[in-house]
């Protein structure tokens, strides 16, 4: 049966790794998500989870056990934040060219150095053109649903990649919401059982997994391997919307807010779209046709779908909380102007980067960014691609 | 133990087999002809990068006749840990039968082993993982054209510790990674070498039956690396043993043995005059190291033998 | 060899085809010397077969028949640990042959 409880970004994921029958956790702690890894090893002492839990001794090793298990052949996740997940960055490549379907939560938290503790997307960023499905979270309710979702979508047979789902640091990690927590046996139905394909356990067949390549097979190799991500939108599409028949909440690519008939359009992801919704709420009630469009899935990107929502717009602002040093604008920013550029007719587009290290984003933060849009739709006029919001200048 | 013949052995199914790319003289397919042979259960294979890895699995080409995974340099035994994790997990949920007994087997050479993959390798077997790691030791980082790795011994001459005229190769002596990993205190830890193939058998052999995580550390001879006629490599294994450079023991639940006392220790003379990597020790100005090899290497086989005393 | 296009090579990098390495014959990187078998010396104690690092060593039974010069490479372990005082495997001298098609 459905409940609502009172649970924590980090509980609910740990929440949903107890109820898809998961075979293997690897998972090293770090701040924000350590509590994750303590939840499930608590639900392995208390008998809760039947896989097994491995605590390796660093994020290598958490994601190289993960590797080994996934193609082992079971179903296998992980959790980890920013420094965390650079240092599974090597292993995040291989997990994603084995077409291993792991799945990780990433409570996403600012990278070193500075060191800090807290979120932004600068982790994940970073491991962007890494083979990895990425899927990000406005709140825990999500956060939740998302992570169920990931098992779906990276065990389906024509995708077959690994899957993170990300939730803000602190924000979303270790504020308590209202969280509708579905049935187990519920659950366990929809995740389905694990289909393995090649599992080296089944020692019945004899098979080399992981070869090396010269410059004959691999460019081969790694064709078919976008071959599963670029199968992944129309999976995506399919269990976000089989998940809101079961559940009640239906999921896309993107959420659209007071869109259709906005003539100006902020783009963001995670928690600052809940902070943006208020905003664009409180702007609408003086009469701003402004909307919000929330991305959800940041790879594959969705480029023709945000395109298209976004091309008779008169003024976009993008943002992004990470940076891409030395690029035109950070990563979410370059995506979406590239998308829209084989459309004749286009809005004006600006970058800002926001909330680096968990720097606050708030309601009037979002307001001087709408005061800034009014400004290029009606002038035309575009002063500088690339701000930051809520910086000491 | 019955008698095990090698003609018996030869019955057996190769489970690496021809057609790998392995050099002339090299030592390793020496080595894992007897220890595949060590385990009739279904195996799995991991390994990490390096010459066995390389060598083996050029596509569309592979001389695994058994299950096998490469994922990365530094992670042999982490990769194994996970293997096993999901091993425990199904037979745990009854999806593998549990008389059903698979062997897990992690290879890596002393870069993925003493080095990259030192921490993976502590970690794995410090959380008791039901596996075998082997190093194949030839000191040196073969694969990648002879650069120094902390196996690499005194007066070794490598490439990234060269011999000039202002240095004598490494300065440094060798990790000791065999007492390292005795020192984990888990179940089997063994050094050997190819030229004593049944003591290597038995070792392997011991180590796949053990529940928990047994680490065994092979010689081996490169004649490549080490720069010695490519028909040598099983005589310098000798050598090695009966100089005492590389003693073979085995810790078995904390107690040491010696599985070979050679009956008149020769001097290390005889095993650097052997390889050309050490050539440049025999010049006048070097003559201190050869000495420090020696103190070092009897200290070593006294502490040895002390140990297994007890 | 015909090489796949992407679309038939299997998922994930991996080799369905264990052991296929055999048609890789290591015999071409022979080069001046190669192992003779006098089959009346030989004692069967198998350390030829053991100590081949290619594999090369023809076995029948539990007997050793002689070398398989598809994939010897000449490395002369075979002749070298060869107990027996009249060998039952010596090193002879090899014309080099190029490999076809080089």
């Amino acid at each position: 049966m459905k409940t609502l409880k009172p649970l924590n970004g980090n509980q609910t994921i740990a929440e949903a790794v107890r109820q898809v029958d998961i075979d293997v956790v690897a998972a090293y702690p770090i701040t924000p998500s350590t509590a994750i890894v303590e939840t499930i090893a608590q639900f392995k002492a208390d008998g809760l989870i039947k896989g097994e839990f491995v605590c390796p001794e660093s994020e290598h090793s958490a994601m190289s056990v993960c590797i080994g298990a996934a193609a082992a052949g079971g179903r296998v996740m992980t959790a980890t934040s920013a420094q965390g997940l650079a240092l599974m960055w090597e292993m995040l490549y291989i997990a994603a060219g084995l077409r291993l379907p792991i799945v990780a939560a990433i409570v996403n938290r600012a990278l070193s150095a500075p060191i800090n503790i807290h979120g932004d997307h600068s982790d994940t960023m970073g491991a962007r053109d890494s083979g990895w499905i990425q899927i990000y979270s406005e709140n825990c309710q999500e956060a939740y649903d998302n992570f169920i979702q990931a098992f779906r979508i990276a065990e389906h047979p024509d995708v077959r990649t690994p899957v993170l789902v990300g939730l803000d640091g602190f924000i979303i990690s270790h504020s308590t919401e209202i969280v509708e927590i579905e049935d187990d046996e519920e659950v366990r139905r929809f995740v389905g059982e694990y289909l393995p394909i090649y599992p080296l356990l089944d020692t019945s067949r004899r098979f080399t997994v992981g070869s090396i390549d010269f410059t004959d097979y691999y460019f081969e190799h790694k064709r078919s391997q976008i071959e599963g991500i670029e199968n992944s939108p129309r999976v995506i599409e399919q269990i976000g919307q089989e998940f809101g028949q079961k559940f009640g909440r239906y999921y896309s690519f993107f959420e659209a807010y007071h869109l259709d008939d906005a003539e100006l359009v902020i783009v963001v992801m995670s928690s600052a779209a809940g902070t943006c919704k208020e905003a664009i709420d409180e702007l609408r009630e003086e009469g701003l046709k402004i909307g919000l469009l929330k991305p959800r899935v940041f790879r594959p990107f969705p480029y023709q779908k945000i395109a298209e929502a976004l091309k008779d717009k008169l003024a976009v602002a993008v943002l992004d909380r990470s940076s891409s040093p030395g690029a035109f604008g950070a990563p979410l920013f370059t995506e979406i102007r590239s998308a829209l550029y084989d459309y004749e007719k286009r809005p004006k587009i600006i970058n800002y980067i926001y909330g680096l290290g968990g720097r606050d984003i708030k309601v009037e933060h979002f307001k001087e960014v709408a005061q800034n849009l009014v400004r290029i739709a009606t002038t035309g006029k575009i002063d500088s691609h690339v701000g930051y919001l809520n910086l000491r200048e | 133990m019955a008698a095990v013949r090698l003609k018996d052995l030869a019955q057996k199914e190769d489970r690496l087999v021809a057609g790998h790319g392995m050099c002339l003289g090299c030592g390793i397919p020496i080595i894992f002809k007897i220890i595949l042979r060590a385990t009739d259960d279904p195996l799995i294979v991991t390994c990490a990068t390096g010459c066995l890895e390389v060598c083996t699995t050029i596509f569309p080409r592979t001389a695994w006749n058994v299950t096998w995974i490469h994922s990365a340099f530094e992670n042999a035994a982490a990769t194994a840990a996970g293997i096993e994790a999901m091993y425990r997990a199904l037979k745990n949920k009854g999806k593998i039968p549990q008389e059903k007994k698979i062997k897990i087997l992690a290879i890596g050479g002393d870069g993925g082993t003493y080095d990259i993959g030192f921490q993976a390798l502590s970690g794995a077997v410090e959380r008791g993982h039901d596996f075998v790691y082997v190093c194949y030791d030839n000191n040196v980082y073969a694969n990648t054209g002879g650069q120094r790795s902390s196996a690499t011994p005194l007066g070794a001459s490598a490439t990234t510790a060269p011999a000039g005229t202002k240095s004598p190769g490494k300065i440094q002596p060798r990790k000791d990674l065999t007492r390292i990993m005795a020192a984990h205190k888990i179940p089997y830890v063994a050094q050997a070498s190819p030229n004593k193939w049944l003591d290597l058998y038995n070792k392997a052999k011991k180590a796949f039956e053990i529940e928990g995580s047994a680490f065994i550390n092979v010689l081996c001879p490169c004649p490549t690396e080490w720069k010695y006629e490519e028909s040598q490599g099983i005589k310098l294994a000798q050598l090695a043993n009966d100089t005492c450079v590389w003693p073979l023991y085995e810790v078995e639940k904390g107690h040491f043995k010696i599985n070979y006392k050679p009956k008149q220790k020769l001097p290390v003379t005889e095993w650097l005059k052997s390889q050309g990597r050490f050539r440049h020790l025999f010049k006048e100005e070097n003559a201190w190291i050869i000495e420090a090899i020696q103190a070092q290497v009897d200290e070593e086989w006294e502490e040895l033998n002390k140990l297994a005393e007890m | 060899m015909k090489k796949e296009t992407w679309r038939e090579l299997t998922i994930g990098t991996i080799n369905l085809n264990a052991g296929n390495s055999i048609t890789n014959l290591t015999g071409t990187w022979r080069s001046g010397k190669k192992p003779e078998f006098i089959e009346e010396n030989c004692i069967q104690c198998f350390f030829c077969w053991l100590y081949c690092p290619h594999f090369a060593i023809k076995v029948e039974g539990e007997k050793v028949i002689g070398i398989n010069y598809d994939y010897c490479t000449g490395c002369g372990l075979c002749a070298e640990e060869c107990p027996p005082k009249e060998k039952a495997i010596i090193m002879v001298p090899e014309e080099i042959k190029l490999a076809e098609g080089r």
